[in-house]
């Protein structure tokens, strides 16, 4: 489902130019689920970005369920982003005044989707992911764990194909973390495809696919 | 996105920062009222001046001695001569012209008026009967002055109403002499209260004869004449009936001044119409001031919502779509804002209108559409430039909040 070829990934610092990401070469499939460790710096930010469209390769293609999305233009890729993609960030990126419900419904709406439906899959969302009774509280009112709940609600909302969490545990503690690891995994059984960038050899291990980078290279997989 | 979901949206940004968004309500509301308060106050003023001319008559023709529009200088002057004065004649002779329906002499002066020990200062006006309905005044009680011949000197008065009650109290008057000057006048009529009209207080003044006003002040021409026209159709022959008419009797001289009230009239009018426009583009300057306060608002919500923009592209909202939510919270700042000024503005017109009873102050329907339609499009207008810069965010340095 997901193509990387010989893709590359460079910025400009004054006027120095740092490779992020060299020639990668990469294929996941649906319902994969693939861990991404190593140092900091190694790029592996940058490559879930890239995966996610948040970013352009420098040099290579990227194909995603067999159509090159580079050439895509900005408006084409968020529609992809939209329908395929869906994020889970380390700082859970939360919509402070907005209440839980309503953060999980936002994809829904910038998709345009009929209130009844969303209304009919937010209760689904909360009811699956137990929080029903924190429907109406706001993001400053939710523990660390329930804020990644509502978060991963919310990255599922639109049944997106790929699920990308960059170190979806870093603010949790380890019980915390590893519930909510297992909801991620959960995924995959529904054909989800789960890439995440972890620190963590415990959580990474854990994965089918082990991606271990090192200066914007993919050195070793399993 | 759906246009409800959209304002909905929006709504919950405005709600989630209430003293930013009570401020630029505030703002806007301010200029709205300002304009519909100023705008109201330059129509009320045109409407007293246009109800206080036609309450001084209708179809009326004023005829003035002397040349006021003349350009250069008049060789009458030149040689020392006052411009000749209007006669009793000159205004009889009006009378040929089929266009004219009547006319109503006046002359003016002040003098004593008094009543046993009483006495005071008047304004006193020389006329003749017709004065009543050309200048479309009521008599109070009695008679107003005797019709006939407008040589006639008869030693009877009018008194205004407030000139009555001064002399007489709360006797009727009818009947009693009073003195003018060196000379007894008989009471014949009062004048119902009517109060200021064009800066002349009717309540204050005694109407006598034409004739015997000349006898008085010794003089024998007129202050101006006032001659009422057919119909509305009949001004303008009127006006150059009287025109013509007044040139053959004085020897073929234009050294009268003819205008119609309707053209005086249009005069004020278009004056206090430019004066409204003007206060009423004064005060839309204050809607732009608002304008730009908006945008600095909506500039630092940018800054402070990068994450959240940053989410929002990530989540699969397109640039289009950020920069509408971010023209949808300018349009809701700046309709609410204006709402808010509209009532405020009718508010305050109406406090005006009680304060100042006689002023009919109404905001013209023009002047509360271009404050409403100069709000919403400096809120747009003003909100493009914070919207494309939300629009242009990188998503990913978004995210991370730089
Ligand atoms: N916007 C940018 N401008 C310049 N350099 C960048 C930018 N983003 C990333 N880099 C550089 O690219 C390299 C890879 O960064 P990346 O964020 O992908 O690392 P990472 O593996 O996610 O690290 P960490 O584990 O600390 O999150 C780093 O050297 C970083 O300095
Ligand atoms: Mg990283």
């Amino acid at each position: 489902m997901i193509q990387f070829e010989n893709v590359s990934r460079s910025f400009l610092v004054g006027d120095q130019k740092v490779a992020a990401l060299r020639d990668i070469n990469l294929s996941i499939a649906a319902g994969d689920y693939v861990s991404i460790m190593g140092p900091s710096g190694s790029g592996k930010s940058t490559l879930l970005n890239l995966i996610g469209l948040l970013d352009r390769p420098t040099s290579g293609t990227y194909r995603l369920d067999g159509g090159d999305v580079t050439a895509l233009n900005d408006e084409q890729q968020a529609r992809v982003r939209s329908q395929k993609i869906g994020f889970v960030f380390q700082s859970f990126h939360l919509v402070p005044r907005l209440t839980a419900a309503m953060n999980i419904e936002l994809p829904l709406i910038l998709a345009g989707i009929p209130p009844a439906e969303r209304k009919r899959r937010v209760a689904e969302l909360l009811e699956n992911y137990g929080l029903n009774d924190r429907a109406d509280h706001r993001p400053d009112q939710l523990s660390g764990g329930q804020r990644q709940r509502v978060a991963i609600a919310r990255a599922t909302s639109m049944r997106p194909a790929v699920l990308l969490a960059d170190e979806p545990t870093g603010n949790l503690d380890q019980t915390t973390g590893r519930e909510v690891i297992k909801l991620l995994e959960a995924l995959t059984e529904q054909h989800v495809a789960l890439i995440l960038v972890t620190h963590d050899p415990a959580i990474g291990g854990r994965a089918k696919r082990q991606l271990q980078m090192v200066d914007g290279q993919i050195i070793s997989q399993t | 996105m759906r246009f409800i979901d959209l304002l909905d949206f929006a709504s919950t940004s405005l709600r989630g920062s209430r003293s930013r968004t009570l401020l630029m309500i505030l703002a806007m509301s301010i200029g709205v009222a300002a304009v519909v308060v100023l705008t109201a106050l330059g129509e009320g003023a045109r409407r007293y001046v246009v109800n206080q001319f036609s309450s001084l008559g209708t179809n009326l023709v004023l005829v003035f001695p002397g040349r006021t529009e003349t350009a250069g200088i008049n060789p009458g002057m030149l040689l020392g001569q006052i411009p000749r004065e209007l006669s009793l004649d000159d205004a009889e002779a009006l009378l040929k012209s089929p266009a004219v329906k009547r006319i109503a002499p006046l002359t003016i002066g002040t003098s004593e008026i008094s009543r046993a020990a009483l006495n005071r200062e008047v304004v006193v006006l020389g006329s003749t009967s017709e004065l009543l309905t050309v200048r479309h005044m009521s008599l109070g009680q009695g008679q107003f002055l005797p019709a006939g011949d407008i040589h006639s000197s008869a030693s009877v008065c009018v008194l205004g109403n407030k000139i009555k009650h001064e002399l007489f109290g709360n006797e009727s008057g009818i009947g009693a002499w009073v003195r003018l000057g060196d000379r007894r006048f008989r009471v014949i009529g009062v004048m119902a209260r009517q109060g200021e009209s064009m800066g002349f207080n009717t309540d204050e003044i005694v109407i006598v004869p034409v004739s015997s006003a000349h006898l008085l002040f010794n003089t024998s021409g007129l202050f101006r004449i006032l001659v009422e026209a057919k119909s509305r159709d009949a001004l303008e022959p009127a006006k150059r009936a009287a025109e013509k008419i007044l040139m053959e009797r004085h020897n073929n001289e234009r050294d009268v001044t003819v205008v119609t009230q309707d053209a005086v009239l249009k005069t004020f009018d278009r004056i206090l119409r430019a004066l409204t426009l003007a206060v009423g583009g004064i005060a839309a300057i204050s809607l732009a001031v608002a304008g730009v306060l908006i945008m600095n608002v909506m500039l630092i919500a940018v800054s402070q919502r990068v994450k959240e923009i940053g989410l929002l592209k990530a989540l699969g909202a397109p640039a289009a779509e950020i920069r509408k939510l971010f023209f949808a919270e300018a349009i809701l700042l700046s309709g609410i804002g204006s709402v808010a000024g509209l009532i405020l503005g009718e508010i305050g017109v109406l406090a005006i209108g009680k304060l100042y009873p006689s002023l009919p102050v109404v905001a013209p329907w023009w002047a509360v559409l271009a404050a409403l339609l100069t709000s919403l499009v400096t809120g747009v207008l003003f909100s493009v430039w914070p919207a494309r810069r939300a629009a242009r965010l990188d998503p990913v340095t978004a995210l991370a909040g730089r």
